[in-house]
């Protein structure tokens, strides 16, 4: 299973903190997103009307990468402690 | 010294933490406040969510990072989440080096970083108790610019 993970304003519209997805469904991540975008009617329109980073494994990714069982994605919003 | 906290720190407390070798020449602070108006709108209270887990490998990267480049003897950066209010402290840096120009660089590094790397995310309550997740800003991730080698 693949962990993904929602922070902040993503989170709240999403209306989930994290959920499991099957490795076959997720196996890099711009197939999770695609994934993501159908899970749930409005979810497209959600994660792709605004800015949003993704990390694996708790690292920040930009482009696609592999995954593999048991890995972390992570999706949020731009940053903006300090 | 690396801390993701709830309760709040004690500048001199840190300070004097940092002060802890005889090579040291200057220390460098840095101390982020909860402002009172965001965007020209009036703020009443703050809640930072963050990653647990990435939020601290990050920091520890973000302050390696700025080791390779300056002379730092002893560093601390503290940065707290859950509630906070108008003039509470959010976030301090320290540095501590031989000379004030690698403290100075290396704090304004590490801030400029934190900023747009480490997984923190503001949610402000406004007057009128209405919430709003504060947007990044772009200048923030220009800033960033300045730094390239």
């Amino acid at each position: 299973m693949i962990t993904v993970l929602f922070f902040a304003k993503l989170s709240e519209q999403l209306g989930v903190r994290s959920l499991q997805v099957e490795w076959r469904q997720a196996q890099d991540t711009d197939q999770l997103f695609q994934y993501l975008t159908e899970y749930k009617a409005e979810w497209a329109v959600t994660l792709t009307s605004q800015p949003c980073l993704k990390a694996v494994n708790q690292a920040m990714v930009n482009n696609n990468i592999a995954l593999k069982e048991g890995d972390e994605v992570a999706f949020f919003p731009p940053v903006t402690g300090g | 010294m690396i801390s993701v906290q709830e309760q709040d720190f004690n500048q001199q407390v840190e300070y004097e933490r940092l002060r802890c070798q005889s090579s040291i020449g200057a220390i460098v602070t840095f101390t982020g406040l909860v402002r009172d108006i965001n965007d020209g709108h009036t703020v009443s209270d703050l809640s930072l969510e963050h990653y647990p887990g990435m939020t601290e490998k990050c920091l520890v990267d973000i302050v390696e990072k700025a080791k390779v480049r300056w002379n730092i003897i002893a560093s601390t950066v503290i940065h707290r989440v859950g509630h906070l209010t108008i003039n509470d402290q959010i976030v301090f840096v320290g540095i501590a080096s031989q000379h004030r120009g690698d403290a100075f660089a290396a704090c304004e590094f590490i801030m400029d970083y934190l900023k747009t790397e480490a997984p923190f995310w503001k949610k402000e309550t406004m007057e009128g108790g209405e919430t709003k997740w504060v947007d990044a800003r772009e200048s923030d991730q220009k800033t960033l610019s300045k730094w390239a080698l």
